[in-house]
Parts: C-alpha cells; sequence; structure tokens
C-alpha cells in the first residue's frame, strides 16, 4: 500500500485515495470548437509512461481535496504532490 | 538405553530449552508422544525415534523432517486442536507442543507406512520434468473430466477443512520509526541500538523464543557472558524500553510498497487454555519509517543420491535438536558437508555423547583446522570424499561414500552405517523480504550466494540476511543497522570468543560413479525436483532460471525453495556452463511463509464482512415480514408477502394498490446532495444535460446528467429550495460517485464556480406516498403547505411540516401516480411514517417494495441507471434526447454526443418488448436476436435489461437495449430463454397511461 | 506487563451537527462563530465547552454541538457567517457518534483504522475523516484522555460499533 502526502492532510495510506488518471489535461475551453480527434485525445490518450508520471489523486476519505502527484510508475516513488492549480514541477519533467 | 519406541527414547539426559517438569501429550497419526513444553511437533517426534512424518509429492517417497524452522519442505502436518480446528500443511518443526493436539501425517494411502501411491516411485523415469505438459495434452476433453481430477488426488498435500473456523482473528495497524524482522543475534543488537535513543521500535521473530542461532549456541561467550545470558539481558533489556513491541511467533510475511509490513502473530495456538476474546492469529500491517532484515540465512542440503530419506536432516538443525530441545536425531550421526558449521554441530553432536563421522566433500587443501580439532573430539573425518548415496527406505541406514582422486576417478564405495545424516551444502541469506521489497540482489562469490544488494526502500539487512555469518561481525552489524536506523551515531563493537567458523566450499552436484539416468538426487524436497529434472530441462532448451523453475517447478512449493533454491540455480549455472550471477536468480514474492486465510480475512467475516445499510425503516419492514434485497451495500424491502403470498402475488397486489389507491414507500436510499452556492445553478447547468438557470425556487426537474465521454452517468430529481440552494437526489448506487463527479470538476475545471456540495443522503429519509389517493392521505398531516393541485403542481416542491416535523416535500413521481416524496430528518422518519399509515387505513395504504417500484416504473418507461443503461447508453439511446439541451454552450458530455460514432443508426437503443405469450416473463439479460435459423454465432442485437409481469397491462412487459431498435417498431424478434426462443413484438417503451395524465391525478390536466 | 483496563464503547446521544464549508481566507476574519472557534489547522479540533469545532479540510468543518439546540444554533453560526459566502448544511440526523474510551482505545481503534495513533501523530485536539475498516469515518481525540469520538454515517453506524465491540473483546476479557 502506497503511503500518499496529501499536500493538506500530510503522509496518509493509500485507501484513503481514490486514483484520478493521469493530470494536466485540460478540459478544452469551448468543446464545440474541438474537432473529434482532438476530442478523442483529450478523451482517451494517455500517456501512459515507464517512469515519471504526473497524476490526479483525491482523498476522498480524508481532507476531499483533488490535488496532482508526480510518481515513478516503476519504483512507485512519489516525487512530489502538490495542490490542484499548481503547476507541474519541472525539475521531473524531464527525467525518466 | 531406552528402547526406541518407548517414551522421550531419543531425549537426551540434559541440556536443551524445554521444561522437563511440564509433560505434554499429543497424537501422531493416532499414537500418543510424550513431549515436553517447549518442544515443537517435529521435536517431540524426534524425541520418541519418529522421522517418517509424510509422503512427497510427486513420488509419495517416505520423508522425514529435514529442518528445524519455517523453512521445512517435508514434515507438513495436519494439525487438529479439536473443535473444528482443523488445518492442514503445517510444518511440524512450527508448531509447538500441546496438550491433545492430534497431528496427522499427509499424502497417502492408505496409511503413512503402506502407501500404494509410492508406486510413482517405481515409476519415477516417467514423471521427469514437462511430464504433464507432456503427457496429458490430448485429446483436450479429458482435461477436466479426467486428468485434472485423478492428478488432484494423486498429487497434492493436505485436505483443507470444510467446516467453518471457529477462531476469531483480528487485525491492527501499526507505526515505527525502526522494524526490525529477526530476533537473532543482529536483530537483538539491532534492536537494541534502535531502542536506546527513545525510537519506537517493534521486533518481530517468527519463532516461540526470540534468540535465532543463539538458542542452540552453547560456547560462543558474548562481552564475557554465555550466549544465552547475553540474549536474556539484551533481550530483557529491549523489552523494559518504553516504545517497543516485541512480537514473537510473528513472520513478517510481505514487503510492499513505502515500507509498508506485513506480519502475522500466531496469538493463542500455543496456549493450552487461551484466555477468551484472544484471537487465534492477528495480522499486523506496519509502516516503519525504517527496516531492518535480520533474517538470517538457510542452509542448503546436498544433492547426492536417494538424499531424501527420513533422518537425513541438515546439520545445523541437528543441532538445534540437540542443544536446544535436547533430542538426539540419531544415535549414530554421519555428517556431511562443506561448511564450517558443520564441523561445530558435529563437536556439539560428539559432546552430546553420540556417534560421529564426518565426510568432507571438500579436497583436503581446501579444509582448514576444523578438520584436525574436530579429529582432536576422536571422530574420524574422511576428507576429499563424495557421497554415492544413502541407504534405508523408511529411515537412513547408511552414507554410501567414496574417495574422489582425480577428475571423474571414484574411488572404492564404503557404507558408512548410521541412523541420521546430518548435511551442510552451505549456508544462502533469507533475502526474500529484501527481494519483495524491490532491492537488487547481488551475487557474492565468496559464500556462493545472493546478498542483498542496492536498496529500493528505506531498509538494511543485517547478519546471516547479509551474508556476514560470523558472529561477532553479526552483532557489530545489527548494532549498526540500528543505531544508523534511530538516526544516531553510537558504535558498539562486541567481543565473541571463540570465533565462528565461516568457511563454506561449493557444493553442486557430487561426483558418482552410478549411471546419471537411475541417480535421484532430490533439490526441491516438497515439488519432488531432482537434479535431473533440471538437467533435463536444461538439454531440452531452457536457459532462463525463470522458465526452469517453471518447467520444473523447483522452488514453487509452498516453501519457495528456501532450502533448495540457490542448489538449483547452482545446478543449472553448472549444466548451462555459466557463472551463477549470469544464470540470475528467480523472484521472491509474498508471503514468505503460508498464511491463513483467517488472518487475512480478520475481523471482515460474518455481520463484519460488509457494513449492510439498512433503511431507516428496516426495523418495520422486517416486522411486517418483508423480503429485502441488497443494493450495493443498502438492503432493501423488495415485497411485503402477506399470508400464503408468493412474491409474484404480492408485488402484482402492491402495484394495484398503487395505480387505484395509494401505496408507501421508504425511498430513504435515494442518494441526496446539497448544492450551495451563488453560483449553484450555474454549476448544475454544467454539470447535466438539461437546463436549470431558469429553474424557479420551489421547483423540482429531473436531471440527467452524463461521463465526459456522452455515456448516461446518473439521473434524478433535483429540487431548488432557494436561489442559492438546490437538493439533488441520485439513483442509491450512484451517491457516492457521483459526488466524487462534481468534487471533481468543482475543484478541477471550475474551481471560480462558487459552490459547496455536501452529502444528506442520510440526513434525510424519504417516504413516497404513491397513487390517486396520495394527497388526501398526508393533508391532514401537512402543515403550513397548500397541497391544492393549483398550489402545489406536480415537480413542485414546499418547505413545512408534517405531524410536526420539518419537511422537504417532494411533488414527485416514479410510479406515474399522483404522488409525493416526503424528506422529513431520518430519526423522525418513522413518527411521520406511522402517522400516514395510520392515516392512510382508511384507503387501504399499502407499503409497497423495490419490486413493486420496478414495474411500476417499467410500465411507464422510466428507465433505472445501471439497469437499463451499463456505460455504453448515451440519451438518445436511451430515448432520452430530448433531456440534452440544445441551447446550452456546454455541459459535461455534450461534445461527445456529436462524435461520429454517437450518431449510427444501428446503436441500441432503448425499446419495449411484449411478448407473444402474454403470460411469459422474459429473462433480465435475455439475448435478442432476429433469425432463429441463423448459423451460431448468430448475431445479437441486444439484451433485454427490465422485465416483469405487468398488473396493469394484464400481461408481460419488457425493455431492451435492441440495436436500431426504434426503426423496428412492429417488427417480431426473437428473445433467448431457458427452453428455446420467445417470439417478442418490439414496441414503444410506454406501457400504460402513455400521455402521462395520472401524475395530476385525474383533476388536472397539462 | 501491566495491567489492561477495560475499553468501552458507546453510542453518544444525538448532537446538533453540521458540515460549514468557508474558506478559509474568509474564516479568517471571522475565527469564531456561536461559540465554535474555527482557528484550528487542518485535522485538528478545537473544544468550547459542549462545542467541537473540526477542520478537516482547508475550508470544511464539523461543527458539533448540544443537541436540543439545531434551529437556534443554526441561525446562530449563519448569523456569525453573515455576509461571507458559506455552506452551513445540518447533518445532526446523518452523523452518529460514538466514543471509545480505555487504555487501548487506540489500539482497538487501530483495528481498523489505518492513520497513526500514536501520541505524536494524533494528539490530543486531533481530528480527521479516515476509514474504520470498510467504513469512512471522522476520528477525533478532543483531549488528552484515552477517549477518542468516532462519526459516521447513520447507517455505518452499526457496522463501526460491531467493528469496535469485536475488537475490544480481547482487552475486555483478560
Amino acid at each position: 500500500m502506497l503511503l500518499i502526502t496529501c499536500p493538506y492532510c500530510g503522509a496518509r495510506p493509500e485507501i484513503e485515495f481514490r486514483g484520478g488518471g493521469e493530470a494536466h489535461i485540460a478540459r478544452p475551453s469551448d468543446p464545440a470548437a474541438v474537432d473529434d480527434q482532438s476530442w478523442a485525445e483529450y478523451l482517451y490518450y494517455r500517456s501512459n509512461p515507464k517512469g515519471v508520471h504526473a497524476e490526479r489523486w483525491l482523498h476522498v476519505h480524508g481532507c476531499g481535496r483533488w490535488f496532482n502527484a508526480v510518481r515513478n510508475t516503476v519504483s512507485d516513488s512519489f516525487e512530489q504532490t502538490y495542490r490542484m492549480g499548481e503547476p507541474r514541477p519541472d525539475a521531473t519533467k524531464e527525467r525518466r | 538405553m531406552a528402547s526406541d519406541l518407548s517414551a522421550h527414547s531419543f531425549r537426551l539426559a540434559n541440556g536443551g530449552r524445554i521444561d522437563r517438569s511440564r509433560p505434554v501429550r499429543f497424537t501422531f497419526n493416532g499414537r500418543t508422544i510424550d513431549a515436553y513444553a517447549g518442544d515443537t511437533i517435529a521435536s517431540a517426534l524426534l524425541a520418541n525415534g519418529i522421522h517418517l512424518v509424510g509422503r512427497s509429492f510427486k513420488y509419495h517417497r517416505p520423508r522425514g523432517i529435514l529442518s528445524h524452522g519455517s523453512d521445512e519442505p517435508n514434515a507438513l502436518l495436519d494439525i487438529d486442536r479439536g473443535a473444528g480446528r482443523r488445518d492442514p500443511n503445517n510444518r511440524a518443526t512450527v508448531v509447538e507442543a500441546l496438550d491433545g493436539l492430534a497431528a496427522r501425517s499427509q499424502n497417502h494411502w492408505p496409511s503413512l507406512d503402506f502407501d500404494l501411491g509410492a508406486i510413482n516411485d517405481r515409476l519415477a523415469p516417467m514423471f521427469a520434468a514437462g511430464f504433464y505438459y507432456k503427457t496429458f495434452k490430448w485429446p483436450r476433453t479429458f482435461w477436466h473430466r479426467l486428468y485434472e481430477p485423478a492428478i488432484r488426488a494423486m498429487a497434492g498435500l493436505g485436505v483443507a477443512p470444510t467446516e467453518s473456523d471457529p477462531d476469531r482473528y483480528t487485525q491492527r495497524n501499526a507505526h515505527c520509526d525502526v522494524l526490525v524482522v529477526g530476533g537473532g543475534p543482529s536483530g537483538l543488537a539491532a534492536a537494541l541500538a534502535a531502542s536506546e535513543s527513545g525510537a519506537r521500535v517493534i521486533l518481530a521473530d517468527e519463532q516461540a523464543e526470540l534468540g535465532g542461532t543463539l538458542l542452540h549456541d552453547r560456547i560462543s561467550q558474548i562481552d564475557g557472558r554465555a550466549a544465552d545470558t547475553w540474549r536474556a539481558e539484551t533481550l530483557a533489556t529491549i523489552a523494559a524500553r518504553p516504545d517497543v513491541i516485541v512480537l514473537p511467533r510473528t513472520t513478517v510475511f510481505g514487503y510492499y510498497n513505502h515500507n509498508h509490513i506485513a506480519m502475522v502473530e500466531r496469538v493463542t495456538d500455543h496456549l493450552q487454555a487461551p484466555p477468551a476474546g484472544l484471537p487465534r492469529e492477528r495480522l499486523w500491517q506496519v509502516r516503519a519509517k525504517k527496516v531492518i532484515l535480520a533474517t538470517g540465512a538457510h542452509e542448503r542440503p546436498l544433492a547426492f543420491a536417494d538424499n531424501d530419506r527420513p533422518g537425513i536432516m541438515l546439520a545445523e538443525s541437528v543441532r538445534a535438536y540437540i542443544n536446544r530441545y535436547a533430542v538426539a536425531p540419531g544415535r549414530q550421526i554421519v555428517f556431511a558437508g562443506v561448511t564450517g558449521s558443520a564441523y561445530q554441530a558435529a563437536a556439539d553432536a560428539k559432546s552430546a555423547g553420540l556417534a560421529v563421522t564426518f565426510v568432507d566433500v571438500r579436497d583436503p587443501t581446501q579444509c582448514g583446522e576444523e578438520v584436525g580439532e574436530l579429529r582432536a573430539l576422536g571422530v574420524e573425518v574422511l576428507t576429499g570424499h563424495t557421497i554415492i548415496g544413502s541407504v534405508g527406505r523408511k529411515r537412513v541406514a547408511g552414507l554410501i561414500v567414496a574417495p574422489v582422486n582425480g577428475p571423474g576417478d571414484v574411488g572404492a564405495h564404503r557404507t558408512l552405517p548410521c541412523d541420521a545424516i546430518a548435511m551442510s551444502g552451505g549456508w544462502t541469506p533469507a533475502v526474500h523480504l529484501f527481494s519483495q521489497s524491490r532491492g537488487r540482489l547481488q551475487y557474492r562469490d565468496a559464500i556462493d550466494a545472493f546478498v542483498p544488494g542496492a536498496s529500493a526502500q528505506s531498509e538494511c539487512s543485517a547478519g546471516a540476511a547479509n551474508g556476514t555469518y560470523d558472529l561477532a561481525a553479526t552483532l557489530d552489524e545489527g548494532w549498526r543497522a540500528g543505531a544508523e536506523a534511530a538516526g544516531t551515531t553510537a558504535s558498539r563493537s562486541f567481543a565473541v570468543a571463540p570465533s565462528t567458523r565461516t568457511d563454506s566450499g561449493r557444493a553442486r552436484s557430487l561426483p558418482t560413479d552410478r549411471d546419471a539416468d537411475r541417480v535421484r538426487a532430490f533439490l526441491d524436497f516438497q515439488n519432488d525436483v531432482t537434479v535431473k529434472d533440471i538437467k533435463l530441462a536444461v538439454r531440452e532448451g531452457f536457459q532462463s532460471i525463470e522458465h526452469v523453475k517453471r518447467y520444473t517447478t523447483t522452488g514453487m512449493a509452498t516453501d519457495q525453495g528456501k532450502t533448495s533454491n540457490m542448489l538449483a540455480l547452482g545446478i543449472v549455472a553448472e549444466a548451462l556452463e555459466r557463472p551463477v550471477p549470469e544464470v540470475g536468480t528467480t523472484t521472491f514474492r509474498p508471503p514468505f511463509t503460508p498464511v491463513s486465510f483467517g488472518a487475512i480475512v480478520g475481523q471482515a467475516r460474518d455481520a463484519l464482512f460488509d457494513p449492510i445499510r439498512k433503511a431507516p425503516l428496516h426495523d418495520w419492514a422486517e416486522a411486517q415480514g418483508a423480503v429485502f434485497e441488497p443494493v450495493a451495500l443498502w438492503r432493501r424491502a423488495r415485497y411485503f408477502p402477506q399470508a400464503g403470498e408468493g412474491m409474484h402475488a404480492a408485488v402484482s397486489r402492491e402495484c394495484r394498490a398503487v395505480r387505484s389507491n395509494v401505496g408507501i414507500f421508504d425511498a430513504s436510499t435515494l442518494g441526496k446532495i446539497e448544492v450551495v452556492g451563488p453560483d449553484a445553478a450555474e454549476f448544475l447547468n454544467r454539470i447535466y444535460t438539461n437546463a436549470w438557470l431558469k429553474l424557479a425556487p420551489g421547483r423540482c426537474r429531473y436531471g440527467l446528467m452524463l461521463r465526459e465521454d456522452g455515456f448516461i452517468f446518473d439521473d434524478g430529481v433535483v429540487a431548488r429550495i432557494a436561489e442559492d440552494r438546490f437538493h439533488v437526489t441520485t439513483t442509491t448506487g450512484g451517491a457516492a460517485r457521483v459526488l466524487v463527479h462534481m468534487e471533481d470538476y468543482l475543484q478541477t475545471e471550475w474551481s471560480d464556480l462558487k459552490v459547496y456540495l455536501t452529502s444528506t443522503t442520510e440526513q434525510w429519509g424519504v417516504i413516497a406516498v404513491q397513487g390517486p389517493k396520495a394527497r388526501e392521505v398526508i393533508e391532514p398531516l401537512v402543515e403550513g403547505i397548500d397541497l391544492s393541485p393549483g398550489m402545489f403542481p406536480h415537480m413542485a416542491v414546499r418547505v413545512g411540516r408534517i405531524c410536526s416535523v420539518p419537511t422537504r416535500l417532494f411533488r414527485v413521481s416514479f410510479t406515474g401516480e399522483l404522488g409525493y416524496e416526503i424528506n422529513v430528518p431520518t430519526g423522525h422518519m418513522r413518527t411521520v411514517w406511522d402517522a400516514i399509515i395510520k392515516q392512510g387505513a382508511p384507503f387501504g395504504i399499502t407499503p409497497y417494495g423495490t419490486e413493486a417500484m420496478h414495474a411500476l416504473r417499467a410500465e411507464r418507461g422510466f428507465i433505472i441507471v445501471g439497469q437499463d443503461t451499463d456505460g455504453t447508453v448515451t440519451p438518445d439511446d436511451a430515448g432520452l434526447g430530448g433531456m440534452v439541451s440544445a441551447s446550452k454552450r456546454d455541459f459535461v458530455g455534450k461534445r461527445s454526443l456529436v462524435r461520429p460514432d454517437m450518431l449510427l443508426a444501428d446503436r441500441k437503443q432503448l425499446v419495449g418488448l411484449t411478448t407473444a405469450d402474454p403470460k411469459l416473463v422474459l429473462d433480465e439479460g435475455a439475448q435478442v436476436v432476429a433469425d432463429t435459423k441463423a448459423p451460431i454465432p448468430m448475431k445479437m442485437l441486444g439484451h433485454v435489461t427490465s422485465s416483469y409481469w405487468s398488473d396493469a397491462c394484464g400481461h408481460s412487459i419488457a425493455l431492451a437495449l435492441v440495436s436500431g431498435g426504434r426503426a423496428r417498431l412492429g417488427e417480431t424478434l426473437h428473445a433467448t430463454t431457458p427452453s428455446g426462443f420467445a417470439a417478442v413484438k418490439v414496441v414503444t417503451p410506454v406501457f400504460f397511461d402513455a400521455e402521462g395524465k395520472r401524475v395530476h391525478g385525474g383533476l388536472e390536466h397539462v | 506487563m501491566s495491567e489492561r483496563s477495560a475499553i468501552s464503547v458507546s453510542v453518544l446521544g444525538a448532537g446538533a451537527t453540521y458540515s460549514l464549508r468557508i474558506a478559509p481566507e474568509l474564516v479568517a476574519s471571522v475565527r469564531e462563530a456561536a461559540g465554535f472557534d474555527l482557528t484550528g489547522s487542518i485535522n485538528t479540533a478545537i473544544s468550547t465547552g459542549a462545542k467541537i469545532a473540526a477542520r478537516l479540510g482547508p475550508d470544511e468543518w464539523l461543527l458539533i454541538g448540544p443537541d436540543g439546540q439545531s434551529n437556534a444554533l443554526s441561525d446562530e453560526i449563519g448569523a456569525a457567517l453573515a455576509g461571507h459566502f458559506h455552506s452551513l448544511v445540518d447533518v445532526s440526523h446523518r452523523n452518529v457518534g460514538i466514543s471509545v474510551a480505555g487504555r487501548e482505545a487506540s489500539m482497538v481503534l487501530n483495528a481498523g483504522v489505518p492513520i497513526d495513533l500514536g501520541d505524536a501523530a494524533f494528539p490530543a485536539g486531533s481530528a480527521t475523516r479516515t476509514v474504520l475498516g470498510k467504513a469512512e469515518i471522522v476520528l477525533m481525540r478532543p483531549d488528552a484522555d484515552r477517549v477518542y469520538r468516532v462519526e459516521c454515517w447513520r447507517s455505518f453506524a452499526p457496522y463501526v460499533r460491531a467493528f469496535l465491540e469485536e475488537t475490544a473483546r480481547e482487552f475486555n476479557s483478560q
């Protein structure tokens, strides 16, 4: 079971959380203006990297906040968690 | 000397940690065994001269006790503690002797002594590696009917109990700074150091007593004290410190992510009369800041012909039985090995008064001064000898050895008579947990073993688990690990005398002059895998150790090859002519040793298996004789049978009451969310497909909610209580996920909206009063709300009081009748319910359950999300295209509705079905086809989603999702039934009151 | 090692309970509403007489007051927060409070609660939403005594209570 650092509550066991898939996939501000392919990519296309992955978590059985995390999908280690709306930490962007 | 069959005939006169003042008696295969407190089943059997304890997995060969710990591959017994407390496959070396316990051997018929299955041993050439794969391939139909049952009956270990487990099990979550796994010398030193600075420490050891090898070490002096004295003092010091938990009989079996450790504590199995209330076992889930793995090492057997006979044991185990349990595994013991530790074991056996011979398979030039020392004790030591085989069957009677004169030159055989053999093929650090932690193993050539390399988590290994075998070094390493884990730098060095013999040769398959094809040298005793099997696998082309493992099954038994893996790996490397590290090692997976289902289940059984959420009127419904059904975690009243009524009659009566008079229904399980804030209407406008901005306070609207992919997600009635306050209802099963869905959009996409959401599902109890007489029934009870149709029309909501209790009164209908849903604070629900029942009695008010509710709504063609939809249904598919606002710029799912796939004409659409036979009620889930003569697999057009007997229609009705369904109105299709196809007609999915007038009570018209 | 004390698990009487949502920057200027002290940080509870204000998230408080004051109390809180955007929802009938008291109370709770309840990690004045077995709960430790308050939803209360009683058995029968 992972130990996840909620940006509001600190380190908590995974059982209190719910995963929300890849982070930083912005909902198009005007969906009607988006073509079918772009909309399909928004809905379904995910990067699924081996390595560093930015993803969404909900502390559902805690403070109830959605937040983002950068996790290494190989080691399962969390490099950082940060509040919704904050930019993805740049330091981890290029690392594998 | 006592006869071999008398009690304690092999018990040494002195020594041991057993309590001779506390005799214990248990039975083995019906025979009474005398033991002492402190014995294991294995030590007690050996004390009584019993080695033969089981038959092997595949060949049914007689097997004895190999080891003294949890690595035991052979001595698996069925243990019966009475009163339904029986479980198979217990290691005799781990189970503590207890009065009245009944142990039985396994895997034989008719008896342990005479086992017909032993014919497999004679047929052994047939059962080479991959035998099953090669033999039972064809014909395919024989697999389930013949091969598998026969193989399972023949091979296999114990028999699972069929009775319910009468014991209780609990679980505990714990946190600590330092978890020390293993209470041997390095673990004790680590715990001592870690606890010195006040750190929170948990020290867990799988044995009854902590101490590991110190428990059978009679010679070492640690800092001037006898090993056992040091052990006892150290343990007392550790245990007395605050924030230290010492757990004996606790196996750490799993090392998971982020230092999440699972361990099982055996709480009562060793107690003669456990105090009531204690669980049998407790599963601990520990989150440790640092883990110290002081898990020790496992001794390896030697691979020689017939190395599996009862009486052939591991050398250190022989030492443990003599020193710790005061048991002589034999009176004439031949030690055979390549390790310095075996010399110490032989010396201890000699000083216990037993006849000892030592065979060192190493070349004399590789042996050290231990040879001379042992000879000085009067022991014959043969060096440079190989082992040709053993003699005996149910008990070893001799070891056949021969000098090795040069490569391929084996000299004259000599049989050393004996009643026990103690072998030592080297040591394997117990790196299981380290490997589970995803740390990388590295091969250390000097000890011919894999040791922990780079860590993946916050842990560190110490002592034998780290390949450090010298006692002083082990203690130093443990101390250092403990101090570092606790964040201190205090160093300490332990003085140990005499120094430990740690030298070890490299044993592979031993030279022999016998026909290699006939020699069976066992590696994996539990799965009956021999050197020959490994070599065959390599000859057949398997090169990866992972493949060899799966093909031969070596290391795949319940002992996970603790004793055998390294030797097997060495043999593979030898056969492949590659160095060991290039062959690599297999993956270690939890659990380290088998864990009972009870411990894993813990408290979660019977009433605590899952929370059962009872609706507020549950007790009332139960008293009325209601039949319940589970809906998510809820239990809901399905119908209320009267005397002599079946479900069909009850549901028809309930439906009739609603259509003709009035019915009452507990709808409290509906999800409810209070949506508050100046932007509440805008928020709902974006979440639902339909429009909300213009809904006036005091009005309700049915809302349809999609996921972003355009498929129906949930639905429900939403009431606007005030300009900035909405009362949202969701489906019973959807309450939690709808709230998560809404919070997701609110927090991540539209954080600018001023809206807060609060779950009120359980704040409000909901009483649905439905039927033409509904108004007359409740009117006298309601205060402050004008119920007249003009003032309180369909789809309106009012806040007032009923029976003096605050209410949010909805005029809504899921039945198609005039109806109300009366929301009252849950704690007041029963009062209001009783008053309505009383008030409704003259009108024949009838309680109805979910079944009638379903039938009534299906008559009107109202969908149930999750029943008539399945996550692939769009509003248009469900016939709810009108619910989708064309004018709204955006809402969740809108863009997806115009994706090309969503517009196809052959999408499955919701239609009604009527059966040619009006009495036939179709099965929900029945497939719908056009042509029953079409070849199989025939094209399936869709399936029945809802199906009921309709009392109002006088015939059965069904809803179905059918490809291009709305274009098929009037067509005859066919639905599957248990006895064939039934002809059905496609109709509009509204079966009753097509114009929807009845919700107005027949008094008003839109 | 040490004598064991009995663990008592008891269902508390109904209280007037509210879910309050308000932005932290707004609450900073209010600080207090109807006797509820709102100045605590996330995962703390401040008791003022018979009133508890547990801050469960950045903008979420669970307010527990004495029973029988339901309407008056909500009006009072509403008045104190007037002019500040907030949401106050009566959840008195949604929630059930259960008290777990006794020296080993934290061990009983830890049978199903996965978080660290040690004195350093969960000192007096702590409060958080978490889980107990398969139920979601709010766990509070109002003061230094070994008395914890478990709040759960009404339909989960029988499960939560039975779970705690089952786990307490080993401490109560020795």
